[in-house]
Parts: structure tokens; C-alpha cells; sequence
């Protein structure tokens, strides 16, 4: 029996070498990984289960029945983070520079598949020069294969996609539908047109860098969630979110043993608001002070960051967090902010992930720019995301709660469950100058009276307590207890149910 | 007279040292507090607090008026007033005379004698206090500058009258050096200032700055308490001061003690004094000025001779006899202070201000090993540095029996410090306590500037900091990979096995370790067969804690950034990244990258109105200084540098609405 597992050890040393050696070497010249040591890198040691290892493809075209290598481009599978299951595919660039062939799509879809019906994420690592061009339509049934299986496996379980190479043209659809992309700087880039046909068809002169590299992504078009400086912290910063995600959508968030007292007071909070509501103070401080162990997981850190986005744990538990952010734009929502919020919120809600919102907001952004961009239809995805969540919510208004973005912040109307308030939040429809302006029009020429009129708007409204009398607010709490009280109201709705009325899918305002 | 109460007409750590003291008295207090100061810490201990006006001290606690009323009001019998401000205002303390309130420091006439260079060396003369040797009158010519050179004593400083900036400046150790000194002195004094009269002093060699405390009673006793090192200064701001001097013998001590009581008694000084001596490396010593006040380093005397100075001055204010002479004061051990500022050395001490997110002084107290650690301060965590008053935050001080006790008490204390949110210098202060030239006591006034000549950018770890560190990472990484394998879904039976081997990479160095658990304690094994035990209470989540490493304690602070752990010890602050062996050795393939190319221009960050522009075409700024504000959304912005630059061109005028990314200026 000797020789016929040695024949499988040579079949298996084979396929491990994917496209050979020498481009390994040129793989890791250019500092990335390849497709199997990537796995290493993500998975726990010895946890890979790979399959479909000895899948080539059938094409016979263009000399390719001459060029059939062992797994066809992709390395599927799957294996466990800290124990946990998650199936995988990697892309090998040395093998046909990670072309996307029939087969090799093949292999994505039955690990997605078996997700699916195990109830396990895919984290998918893409590595792909884009279809293999020799296949022709048969490339691109595949790709299309994939994007349905991640269309329908939305909302079931997470998908999370690593863009550790390029990624052009139609490969970028799959990744543009899971719920995380992530990317490598300076070795990494994502477009639906490269820069030559871009100069040819616009006449712009733009390197890939620019067009589609990881600080167009995550600064500009917000494609990426996050990116890191190269492929080993990359894949451990996933490792570190995949611990916050549910496996699936029955599954509760994941539970960690935690070692911080969740009554722990933080006197410092009592002077996080300054004197004046025209200074800015940072957000993330109450964040990092809240969360277990000050440990905050942000996504897209680096676009509208009048808006925070993130996860924390409590009492060991991931809860999701949106906070305005005053240091930026005064924390007001504009479309960019919203459409990032919207888009956590609704992931959250999908995957029973509990929300945190904090608000400071003094309102939406004004402008032609805004206006003629949508910001109706944008500010109402937050809107609508709110108003459809069913997952335990808790909101806190820190200072400033305006207008209509009151409403849109997560206020009691529109299905928070615990709304709290410190003593410095002014819940009102507008700041005191502005009210004051449109309520005394006629006295604007006399700046006493108007000063009066402002000083007594401020004393009526500039505070949490009309709300609060109206049960909008239903505690006015101390800053220095936050977590201890936020804590305790997300442990007084692990029971929350909330049965929804039968109806195909909503219409988001998209 | 009793004293009641008792105001104190100044702010911050020394404030509430004065408040300390008369708690302990029984004495009521009275704090005053400008705009800037309304929820400061010592209006908060203080029993009565009166505001005194706007932030800007000479709206507040510089107006005689101010402080006037605030007594009126409160009725304070007493004033002590610090440090700074109107401590050495003869005016205030006369005000205060009129008014029938007692002025907690010296009289009036000797804080005038006292306050004029001139008048101050001119008594100290004729007190037999050594001075400075030199000569005053005019100098004819070469061969005069040559006779009174020498008659001196080489070497010396040939000095323009005028002089300043080190223009018209010559330092001459022989009669050739001082004829051309001399010539070229005054060539270039006439050319520079119009003025070519010159004077010969002394030139003190190593020179060292130490200073001795007075005390008297207004009974005519007068005596001295030793002295006080504090020759390890930046840009004559003092740093770290020490008591006593590890360079003074007893003799030398009487001498000057001997020296500053009959300066005191020569200008009828009572109350607490410092008498300011520059000293050369022969031990010779020459007055500079005497300080008619409490001086900030204070707490180093009260350490090592048990005698509270406030208390001593509160009593000599209510006319009380000193309780004990000049052969009751005994010198015991050894005390060392260290000021924290507000100052980023990384930024060139560059001034930082804001919020203390994080504020955790060690332990006060006498500790287990005999030592002893006390912090004065007037701030709180959650508290803000503001722009308007000097940037001393805190100033910790170790006492121990000997100079090495004290240095190593405080290398510990400095540890086991948390200050988040601003720039300070507390690397820094660690970094000198690990100095050799520190150690061994062979201090100068030149001691940072020589030993730090480039800044200071942190310290290197040595081997032995390295394994230390590289074990702290390891028992740390041990613990939060373990707890990562108790989250809740793993599929049972197949759970993560979190392995022995790891490597930790300290910044570019990687070291290969085996870890495993003995009872309480782990054992660490380095790559070249080298142990060392470690064990510790760190729990996830704690940003600082005591490890043991071989049985030595080491206060790390800790901070898990996203994969990679910050760790800061002992002036070292390194990034550590623990891995597996196989991700490690994956990770030698990744590129090493420079740092990003940081824009010679300042982009406008957002859409707003540019309110201020702080800088000049042609101005070099520092990191972190302020360029422009911006106003958006009614907020203001601070923009500020991101590294040293010269700025080149302002693209726009205040008052200009930008757009984002719109330039605002442009550096060379």
C-alpha cells in the first residue's frame, strides 16, 4: 500500500507548489504571500481542511489543456479562528495570475454553498488577475455564479472579503457585495476600469494606485472598511473582527470571558463636554470608555468621520456602535455620514448585533453640493435602518440633538429601547441663536433683546428635560456612570422579540 | 496674631500645597480662580473659592486689586502667595501691610533689596558673600585687560557692557587669549551696539547650580535648612532638582549656609528664602541671586530634613520664635524631584495642551522597601492643560537613605505614572534617572544639552531591557491568546491549542522564546538557552502593571494597539508584536516600508472659513504647532503641523470660506 500514499503525497507536494517556485519567489518579491500561506497566517495552526486540491480546468482552447495546474487557481476549504469555523478561499496569483476560470468559480461556490447550510462566515482572499480570458463566457457564468451565491447568502451569514492583489473589472462585484472588504496598502487595488482604458475613454492620467489603491478606497469611496500596511497585519486585523461576528443569522453575537467591572465609573467623563457647544471634544474617548477593556474594532476610520463606526464588547458581548463625532464637521450628518451609518446599522441588525448610539449632532449638513447629491434619499438609509432594526438599542444623547437628525439618531420614535441623556444634552429642534433668529424676526435690529430672547430659549430648551418629561429621554443619567448604566440596559434586552409582519422584502430607499 | 485664614493668591500644585498644610493647622482656606481655572483642582479643596477675573493671569492673578477684594470679601486674616504671580511683588506685600493682613513671606524691604541685580550683589558684597569675581569699571585698553585678567584668575569671560546674544563675548585662559579677547570684544561691541565698553568676570568652569534654604523668624534667628541641587536644566528651566548636592562636602555646606544667613540677616529676611549659588568644578562658589519666596523644588528639603517649609512660614507670619536651631536641622537620606510638563520631547518640548484622559500618579507615601514617593500636583484626571499658565503638571519626588535609593525610587515611581491625552515628558525624566553621567553624580547646568545633544527620541533597549520587555510581551500575548480561545461557538472538541513558541519582535529585533507555565509563576526561554522566571496580576484590559521579571519589578505600561502591543518602561517605548514561529518567519518576507511621504502643503481638512492664521511666510514651526483655524459648522479647528518645516507661502487670507482640500499653505 506504501507506493499508493506516496503517489498521494506527490500529488498533494505537487499542488502545494501551485504555479512553481520560481512564482513563489516572484509572489514574494513583490512582498505579498501566497494563496496557502495567507491561510496560515488567518487560520488557527493545523485548522485547514483544504478542499478540492487536485480540480483543474477543462478548457482545451488557446494551448491551455497544456497548462493544467493541481486546484486550478484558488484554494478552498475551511478551518477555524479561535476555534470557531469559518470557510475560506484564496486566490494563488502564481497560478495563471489567480485567474477566475468555470472551475476554479466552481470551487468558490461549493464552499459558499456548505456555509450557507452550515451556518459558518467566508472570508474570501482575492488575488485575481479577473477572468481567464481563454474560457471566455464560461469566466464569466462564473463570476456570476458567485455574485448570486452572495447575494442570496446576505443577511445569513457574514461574508468577509480581503483584496490582497488585484481585483478589476467584474471580480470586483463579488468583494462590492459581502459585508467587509478590506485591503492591503500599496500592494492592492480594486477598479471597474483600469487606468488605461480610463485615459483612453476620459482622457484622465491616473496610476492604479489612485484610481482604485486602499487610500482611494477607504478615503474617498468608502469600497473598504479598513486597510493595513501589509498582508500579515491585514489578515490579523480580520482575525481580530471575526471575533466580534455571530456565525450566522440565528446566532447570537459571540460571548468572551472579560476582565472589567461593568459598573466601573469614569469621573473623567463629568468634564468630557467643554464650556462652550461651539467646542469640539472626541467621541472616541466616551467610546473607549465605555467598551470592556477600552477596545474598539473601527471600520471606515477614514471616511466621514463626522460619523464613528464600530464594535465594542460589554460584558464580554459585541455591540455595535454609532457616535457622531464633533472634532469633524461638528458631527452633523451629511450623505456620506449617513450612508455609513446606514450600512453598519443594517449589518447589525441583520446578525443581531446590539447598537450603541451616542449623539452629538447639530444637524444635517447644508449646501448646494449636499442637496443636489441626495442627501434626502442618503440621510433617509439611516432613517429607514433605524427604523427597521429590531436588535436591542440604546442611545445616549451626550450634548447637542437637533432637528431632524435627532429623530434620525436613534431617538425613541423610532424604536430605540433605552434612550438616556446626560445633563448637558439640549434636545431641540434647532440651536438657541438660530430659533431665536426665525421665532424674533422683527427684533433681529436690536441685539439685547435678541441676546435675551437667545439666553431665554437656551434656559427652555437647552436641556434634556422637556424630552425627558415627555418620556422621550427616560433617564437623565451622570456622565461618570455611562457604561455601568448602558451595561445594564443592553443586560435588560438580551430577551427583546419583536415579531415582523410577513412581507417579501422592505423597499430601502436606495 | 492667629491666623484664620488664610488666602492663597495662586493656583495649580502650589495652591493646594498651601491648602495641605493649613488643613493640618486647622486653618480655613481661601482659593481664587480666573475663567480658566473654575472646576481646578484647588478651588475644589479649597474651603471658600473667589473668581478673580479672565484667564489671562495679568487680568487675574497678577492684579493687586483683584486679590484685594477677594480678601476683603472672604475675610482672610493671611495670604500666602506662592510662587510666580506677586510672590516677589514688594508692592503686594506692602498692599497687604496697609490692608492689616498678614504676608506669608518676607518683608517688604528685603523683597525689594533682594529684587535688583544690581543692589542684590551689591549687599551680598558688602555681606561677605562671595560673588562673582570681576571687574566693573572701564578697561583702557589691552594691556589693563591683560593686568586685571590675570589678577582674576583665568579663566575668564570678556564681556561687552552692552552685550547679549553671546555678541561681544570672549572666554580667555591666558594672557594672549585675553589681549585678543579683548580687541575683538570690543570691535565687535562697537559694530554691534554702539558701544564698545567692556568688563572682565570670572569664568566659572562646570558650573553647577546650587542653592541654599533659609529660614527665619522675625525674632532674629535665622539658619539654613542645606541646599538643593538643580543644575539639570533646559533653556534655565529647571527639571530635576536634588537634596542635598552629591558634590558638596561639609565644609563647603557651612560655608555657603554660613554665607546665605548673613545675607538674610544683612537685609533683615524672615520668613523662607533660597540663596542661589553658581558653583565651579573646584568647589568654588559665587552668589547669583537670592529668591525672596518659597521655591518650587521646596518638597526635596522638606524630605531630608522632616521640616514642613509652609508650616514654618505660616508661623513665622503669625510671629512665632523658630522651635529649633541651626544644630537641630539634620540632613537624613536623600530627595529627588522631577517635573512633569506638559512638554513633548518628542516634539522638541514642544508646549502640549489639552485634556488628561488618563491621570494615575503612583503610589504617595513610605513604601515597603523604606522608600519614600510624594506628588504635588494641581490636576485631575479629566482635567484640562490650558495655554495660560505654565505647563508643570506635576512634580513627583522620591526620598530614600542614599542618592541610589532615591534614583531607583524614582526610576519606579516614574513607571508606575499614567499620564494619557497630552505630550509630557516623563520618558524623558526616566531617561535621565537611567543616565550614567546622572548615576555617578558628575552633573553641570550643561548636563541635558550635552548628554542629549540631538533632542531626546526615547531610549534604546539595551539586552537586557530587550529580554525583559520581550518576556513582559510574551506573558502578556499568553493570556489574551487564551482568552481568545474561550469565546463562546467554537466547535467543541476542535478548540484552538494556543502554543509554547512564539516570537517577539520588539521593533526591528525578534526574539525567539518558549513559554511555560510553572505554577504561578512562567518561565521564559530565550533561543540561546537564557531564562528568566516572570509573573504578574496584568489582566486584559489594564494599561499598566508590575512585572516581575526574575524577581525585579518592572512598571510597563501596556497598550494593545489593533495585533501589536505598545509597551513603555524605564524612557523605552516600543511597538512588540508577538507571533507564532511560522508567522513570524512569513513576516520577514513583508516589505519594510518608509514612512509616508507627509505633503509639503496643509490641505484644508474641511469646508469652513479660515478665522486665524498663526504663522508668517518664513517662519519655522515645530510638530504640533498651531498653523490656522478653521471655522466649520461653528466650530473652531486647530490645524496643526505635522513635522518641522519653514513655511513657504500662505495660499490665503483670513476670513477666505475653503473647500476641502483647498490650500491653505504651502511649506519649503
Amino acid at each position: 500500500m506504501r507506493p499508493i500514499l506516496e503517489q498521494l503525497q506527490a500529488r498533494r507536494d505537487e499542488a502545494y507548489l501551485g504555479g512553481g517556485q520560481k512564482r513563489i519567489d516572484a509572489q514574494h518579491g513583490k512582498g505579498k504571500l501566497t494563496a496557502r500561506e495567507r491561510l496560515e497566517v488567518l487560520l488557527d495552526a493545523g485548522s485547514f481542511e483544504e478542499y478540492d486540491m487536485y480540480v483543474t480546468h477543462r478548457a482545451v482552447d488557446f494551448g491551455m489543456a497544456g497548462q493544467k495546474i493541481a486546484g486550478d487557481g484558488v484554494v478552498t476549504g475551511w478551518g477555524t479562528i479561535n476555534g470557531r469555523q469559518v470557510y475560506v478561499f484564496s486566490q494563488d496569483f502564481t497560478v495563471l495570475g489567480g485567474s477566475l476560470s468555470e472551475t476554479h468559480a466552481q470551487k468558490i461556490c461549493k464552499i459558499m454553498d456548505m456555509a450557507v447550510r452550515n451556518g459558518a462566515p467566508v472570508i474570501g482572499l482575492n488575488d485575481s488577475g479577473g477572468a481567464r480570458i481563454q474560457e471566455g463566457v464560461a469566466s464569466l457564468a462564473g463570476y456570476a455564479e458567485v455574485f448570486r451565491r452572495n447575494a442570496e447568502a446576505s443577511g445569513v451569514i457574514p461574508q468577509i472579503s480581503v483584496i490582497m492583489g488585484p481585483c478589476a473589472g467584474g471580480a470586483v462585484y463579488s468583494p462590492a457585495m459581502t459585508d467587509f472588504i478590506f485591503m492591503v496598502r500599496d500592494s492592492s487595488y480594486m477598479f471597474v476600469t483600469g487606468p488605461d482604458v480610463v485615459k483612453t475613454v476620459t482622457n484622465e492620467i491616473v496610476t492604479a494606485e489612485e484610481l482604485g489603491g486602499a487610500g482611494t478606497h477607504t478615503k474617498k469611496s468608502s469600497v473598504a472598511d479598513g486597510a493595513y500596511e501589509n498582508d500579515i497585519e491585514t489578515l490579523e486585523h480580520v482575525r481580530l473582527l471575526f471575533d466580534f461576528l455571530p456565525l450566522n443569522n440565528r446566532d447570537k453575537p459571540p460571548l468572551r470571558p472579560f476582565h472589567d467591572d461593568p459598573a466601573r465609573l469614569e469621573a473623567r467623563l463629568d468634564t468630557l463636554i467643554p464650556d462652550s457647544s461651539s467646542k469640539p471634544y472626541d467621541m472616541k474617548e466616551l467610546i473607549l470608555a465605555i467598551a470592556d477593556e477600552g477596545d474598539f474594532f473601527e471600520l471606515q476610520e477614514n471616511f466621514a468621520k463626522n460619523i464613528i463606526t464600530g464594535y465594542i464588547r460589554l460584558e464580554g458581548q459585541t455591540v455595535g456602535v454609532v457616535a457622531n463625532q464633533p472634532m469633524v464637521l461638528a458631527g452633523c450628518l451629511d450623505i456620506d455620514s449617513s450612508r455609513k451609518a446606514a450600512k453598519f446599522v443594517r449589518f447589525c441588525d441583520a446578525f443581531n448585533i446590539p447598537i450603541l448610539t451616542l449623539v452629538d449632532v447639530p444637524g444635517f449638513l447644508p449646501g448646494v453640493a449636499q442637496e443636489y447629491g441626495g442627501v434626502i434619499k442618503h440621510g433617509a438609509k439611516l432613517l429607514f435602518a433605524y427604523s427597521q432594526a429590531t436588535v436591542p438599542m440604546v442611545t445616549l444623547i451626550t450634548r447637542k440633538a437637533y432637528g431632524g437628525a435627532y429623530d434620525v439618531m436613534a431617538s425613541k420614535h423610532i424604536g430605540a429601547d433605552v434612550n438616556y441623556a446626560w445633563p448637558t444634552a439640549e434636545i431641540a429642534v434647532m440651536g438657541a441663536k438660530g430659533a431665536t433668529e426665525i421665532l424674533y424676526r422683527s427684533e433681529l435690529g436690536d441685539t439685547e433683546k435678541i441676546a435675551a430672547r437667545t439666553r431665554e430659549y437656551e434656559e427652555r430648551f437647552a436641556n434634556p428635560f422637556v424630552a425627558a418629561e415627555r418620556g422621550f429621554i427616560d433617564e437623565v443619567i451622570m456622565p461618570h456612570s455611562s457604561r455601568k448604566r448602558i451595561a445594564r440596559a443592553f443586560a435588560s434586552l438580551r430577551g427583546k422579540q419583536v415579531d415582523a409582519r410577513w412581507r417579501k422584502h422592505d423597499t430601502i430607499p436606495l | 496674631m492667629a491666623i484664620k485664614k488664610i488666602l492663597i493668591a495662586n493656583r495649580g500644585e502650589i495652591a493646594c500645597r498651601v491648602i495641605k498644610t493649613a488643613r493640618k493647622m486647622g486653618i480655613a482656606t481661601v482659593a481664587v480662580y480666573s475663567d480658566a481655572d473654575r472646576e481646578a483642582l484647588h478651588v475644589q479643596m479649597a474651603d471658600e473659592a473667589v473668581h478673580i477675573g479672565p484667564a489671562p493671569s495679568n487680568q487675574s492673578y497678577i492684579v493687586i486689586d483683584r486679590i484685594l477684594d477677594a480678601i476683603r470679601q472672604t475675610g482672610a486674616d493671611a495670604v500666602h502667595p506662592g510662587y510666580g504671580f506677586l510672590s516677589e511683588n514688594a508692592a503686594f506685600a506692602a498692599a497687604l501691610e496697609k490692608e492689616g493682613v498678614a504676608f506669608i513671606g518676607p518683608p517688604v524691604g528685603a523683597i525689594e533689596a533682594m529684587g535688583d541685580k544690581i543692589t542684590s550683589k551689591k549687599i551680598a558684597a558688602e555681606a561677605g558673600v562671595s560673588t562673582v569675581p570681576g571687574h566693573m569699571g572701564l578697561i583702557e585698553d589691552a594691556d589693563e585687560a591683560v593686568r586685571i585678567a590675570a589678577k582674576i584668575g583665568y579663566p575668564v569671560m570678556i564681556k561687552a557692557s552692552a552685550g547679549g546674544g553671546g555678541k561681544g563675548m570672549r572666554i580667555a585662559w591666558n594672557d594672549t587669549e585675553a589681549r585678543e579677547g579683548f580687541q575683538s570684544s570690543k570691535n565687535e561691541a562697537k559694530n554691534s551696539f554702539g558701544d564698545d565698553r567692556i568688563f572682565i568676570e570670572k569664568f566659572v568652569t562646570q558650573p553647577r547650580h546650587i542653592e541654599i534654604q533659609v529660614l527665619g523668624d522675625k525674632h532674629g534667628n535665622t539658619l539654613y535648612l542645606g541646599e538643593r541641587e538643580c543644575s539639570i536644566q533646559r533653556r534655565n528651566q529647571k527639571v530635576i532638582e536634588e537634596a542635598p548636592s552629591p558634590f558638596l562636602d561639609q565644609a563647603t555646606r557651612k560655608a555657603m549656609g554660613d554665607q546665605a544667613v548673613a545675607l538674610a540677616k544683612a537685609v533683615g529676611y524672615h520668613s523662607a528664602g533660597t540663596v542661589e549659588f553658581i558653583v565651579d568644578g573646584n568647589r568654588n562658589f559665587y552668589f547669583l541671586e537670592m529668591n525672596t519666596r518659597l521655591q518650587v523644588e521646596h518638597p526635596v528639603t522638606e524630605l531630608i530634613t522632616d521640616i514642613d517649609l509652609v508650616e514654618q512660614m505660616i508661623r513665622i507670619a503669625a510671629d512665632e520664635k523658630l522651635a529649633f536651631g541651626q544644630a537641630d536641622v539634620k540632613l537624613n537620606g536623600w530627595a529627588i524631584e522631577s517635573r512633569l510638563y506638559a512638554e513633548d520631547p518628542y516634539r522638541n518640548f514642544l508646549p502640549s495642551i489639552g485634556r488628561l484622559t488618563r491621570y494615575r500618579p503612583p503610589a504617595e507615601g513610605a513604601h515597603e522597601d523604606g522608600t519614600i514617593v510624594r506628588n504635588d500636583t494641581g490636576v485631575y484626571e479629566g482635567g484640562e492643560i490650558s495655554m495660560y499658565y505654565d505647563p508643570m503638571v506635576a512634580k513627583l519626588c522620591s526620598w530614600g537613605p542614599d542618592r541610589t535609593a532615591a534614583i531607583e525610587a524614582m526610576g519606579r515611581a516614574l513607571d508606575d505614572f499614567e499620564v494619557e491625552g497630552i505630550g509630557h515628558n516623563l520618558p524623558f525624566l526616566s531617561a535621565v534617572m537611567q543616565n550614567g553621567r546622572f548615576r555617578e553624580g558628575r552633573l553641570t547646568t550643561a548636563f541635558i544639552t550635552e548628554e542629549f545633544p540631538d533632542g531626546f527620541h526615547g531610549l534604546a533597549p539595551d539586552t537586557a531591557a530587550a529580554r525583559g520587555m520581550a518576556a513582559v510581551a510574551t506573558l502578556i500575548n499568553d493570556r489574551l491568546q487564551r482568552r481568545a480561545t474561550k469565546i463562546s461557538g467554537t466547535i467543541g472538541n476542535h478548540r484552538r491549542v494556543v502554543g509554547r513558541e512564539w516570537v517577539v519582535a520588539l521593533g526591528s529585533e525578534a526574539i525567539a522564546v518558549t513559554f511555560a507555565q510553572e505554577g504561578d509563576a512562567s518561565r521564559i526561554t530565550f533561543a540561546d538557552g537564557g531564562t528568566a522566571s516572570i509573573h504578574s496580576d496584568w489582566l486584559p484590559g489594564q494599561t499598566h502593571a508590575t512585572f516581575f521579571v526574575d524577581e525585579m519589578p518592572m512598571g510597563v505600561k501596556v497598550d494593545k494597539i489593533g495585533y501589536s502591543l505598545r509597551l513603555r518602561w524605564r524612557g523605552i517605548d516600543v511597538i512588540a508584536r508577538v507571533r507564532e514561529p511560522r508567522v513570524a518567519e512569513l513576516a520577514k518576507l513583508m516589505p519594510v516600508k518608509l514612512p509616508p511621504d507627509t505633503s509639503k502643503m496643509l490641505l484644508c481638512p474641511m469646508p469652513g472659513l479660515i478665522t486665524a492664521i498663526a504663522v508668517a511666510e518664513g517662519d519655522t514651526v515645530e510638530a504640533g504647532q498651531a498653523l490656522a483655524t478653521i471655522e466649520a459648522m461653528k466650530m473652531e479647528n486647530i490645524l496643526r503641523a505635522e513635522r518641522k518645516a519653514v513655511v513657504k507661502r500662505v495660499a490665503v487670507p483670513v476670513g477666505a470660506g475653503l473647500a476641502v482640500d483647498e490650500v491653505i499653505m504651502e511649506f519649503e
